[in-house]
């Protein structure tokens, strides 16, 4: 019964959200402090780990492959597929859930619990729309991140494949090439952003509807990553089902 | 001035307000008091339409609140200041952006104004050379005073304080009552103050509405709070060892 509360008051959320909308100008500013906030910050620590298991997909490849009648382009392709198809937009939203999700819903349960919310509702704002909406703008930006993930990604496992002595650069780069059809990076950008709804929505609900105190914050915090990882991963299991198979 | 009508709230099961029914009138510093559980929270929070009772009505002059659309509550929230028990400043803002938040969310006057008025109620509640700070960088009392400053910046017709002393040592809590009491006459704003501070009762009491167990139990002025024979009254105002000693006094002295 109360999954079911919890689903209504998601999308009853969301209805309010997209109501009465806040000035134009100072959804702007917000719009932007947002971008800056949930993507732009994103990026080094997006930028670190895609480098490095890139790198680590591309290892483990050649690693693993002991009949001589492979050819070494496996290695490029095999990375560019793991990071294209599920390690950009999959696992990097997961990564996206710890970080942007626990900061969603502890800026907005901290608000909710130092009374901010209740004075935006006083002024007469539509706290929902001011607080909410821009978070899901400016995750319209998340693509962007994943872009940057898929190259840093592949790059990775360029730099590990030929510095580790694994393969040459020319066959990395031909397996790279070999047998891309583009309508994988049609799925992987269509989850994506599936997924950067998912990740503004979540966590902005866990935190605004919280109850407490400085505790509950931190439990909300914990709920949103779970919650915003379930929705993640049983997305794509949808989605993959829906648009490849 | 703002009448209440017979109001009744619940929470499931509970009832919280009986059939409250007052006049809280304008230029005045209106005090509802009463013990913790007592019902001041949720009536002040009727009064401001974020909660809707399931019966009575609550007049804003002569409109009842019940009645308006959505687009009038707004329109009435924007005449409506309020200081929260905890200053309820935005964080992520400087002193300066909290007080122009109201003036930037309902004007469109350029930021040279704005700024200009920002300053103008700064000065009004005591505070210079703060514009810049984080609310975290200031004490307490000053985030009162700047949660005031944000509350009268858009020249309000009513003016709402939820325990403005809470946590406040009693010289800057005296502060702050008196400054809400200037406040009120100067804009001549009706102004409901929730309190379980006795001093706030005897200093800006002008008048004082008594809740107990969700029932308005007794209304007056601070004059005739310490002279009425009312049980629950002298219950409440006594309950401190100080008020007991200056009932003595005052009993022997008669």
């Amino acid at each position: 019964m109360k999954y079911l509360q919890d689903i209504g008051s998601y999308f009853l959320m969301l209805k309010k959200v997209f109501g009465s909308y806040t000035k134009a100008s100072v959804l702007r500013h917000l719009i932007f402090k947002e971008i800056n906030d949930l993507i732009i910050s994103s990026l080094p620590i997006v930028a670190f780990i895609s480098f490095f298991v890139g790198g680590v997909v591309a290892i483990q490849t050649a690693l693993n492959m002991n009949s001589p009648i492979i050819p070494k382009t496996l290695i490029g392709f095999a990375t560019r597929q793991s990071v294209i198809l599920e390690f950009a937009p999959t696992f990097m939203s997961i990564i996206m859930a710890g970080k942007v999700g626990s900061f969603i819903t502890s800026s907005i349960g901290s608000m909710r619990v130092t009374e901010q919310i209740d004075a935006l509702e006083v002024m007469g704002i539509n706290s929902l729309n001011y607080l909410v909406f821009p978070k899901i703008v400016a995750l319209m930006f998340y693509p962007f991140v994943i872009v940057v993930s898929m190259f840093l990604g592949i790059l990775g496992g360029w730099v590990a494949g030929v510095y580790g002595g694994f393969v040459s650069a020319s066959d990395f780069i031909k397996g790279v090439q070999d047998g891309f059809i583009p309508y994988q990076l049609f799925y992987a950008f269509f989850k994506t952003f599936v997924f950067s709804f998912i990740l503004a929505t979540v966590p902005s609900w866990q935190g605004f509807y919280m109850k407490g105190g400085a505790l509950e914050v931190g439990k909300a915090s914990t709920n949103s990553f779970v919650w915003t990882s379930v929705l993640i991963i049983s997305s794509n299991y949808i989605i993959t089902q829906l648009l490849l198979s | 001035m703002i009448k209440v009508e017979d109001v009744h709230k619940s929470f499931g099961d509970e009832k919280i307000l009986k059939g409250i029914s007052t006049t809280f009138d304008k230029g005045k510093t209106n005090l509802i008091i009463g013990q913790s559980g007592s019902g001041k929270t949720v009536l002040l929070k009727c009064l401001l339409g974020l909660f809707s009772p399931e019966q009575g009505r609550i007049y804003y002059e002569d409109q009842a609140i019940q009645d308006m659309d959505d687009s009038g509550k707004r329109a009435l929230r924007e005449e409506i200041g309020m200081l929260f028990q905890g200053g309820a400043l935005f964080d992520s803002m400087t002193i300066e952006e909290n007080v122009m938040f109201p003036l930037r969310m309902f004007t469109n006057q350029k930021k040279a104004v704005l700024r200009d008025r920002v300053n103008e109620v700064l000065k009004r509640v005591n505070l210079e050379n703060v514009n810049q700070k984080f609310p975290a960088e200031i004490s307490g009392g000053m985030q009162k005073r700047v949660s005031i400053a944000r509350a009268i910046v858009n020249k309000p017709k009513y003016l709402f304080c939820d325990e403005p002393n809470s946590g406040l040592d009693p010289k800057t809590a005296t502060l702050i009552d008196t400054l809400i009491q200037e406040i009120t006459h100067e804009y001549n704003i009706t102004t409901i103050v929730v309190t379980h501070d006795m001093n706030s009762v005897m200093e800006i009491g002008e008048k004082v509405v008594l809740l107990k167990q969700g029932t308005l139990v007794w209304q007056g002025t601070n004059q005739e709070i310490f002279k009425t024979d009312n049980e629950d009254v002298t219950s409440f105002v006594y309950s401190s060892d100080l008020f007991k000693k200056i009932r003595e006094v005052q009993n022997k002295e008669t």
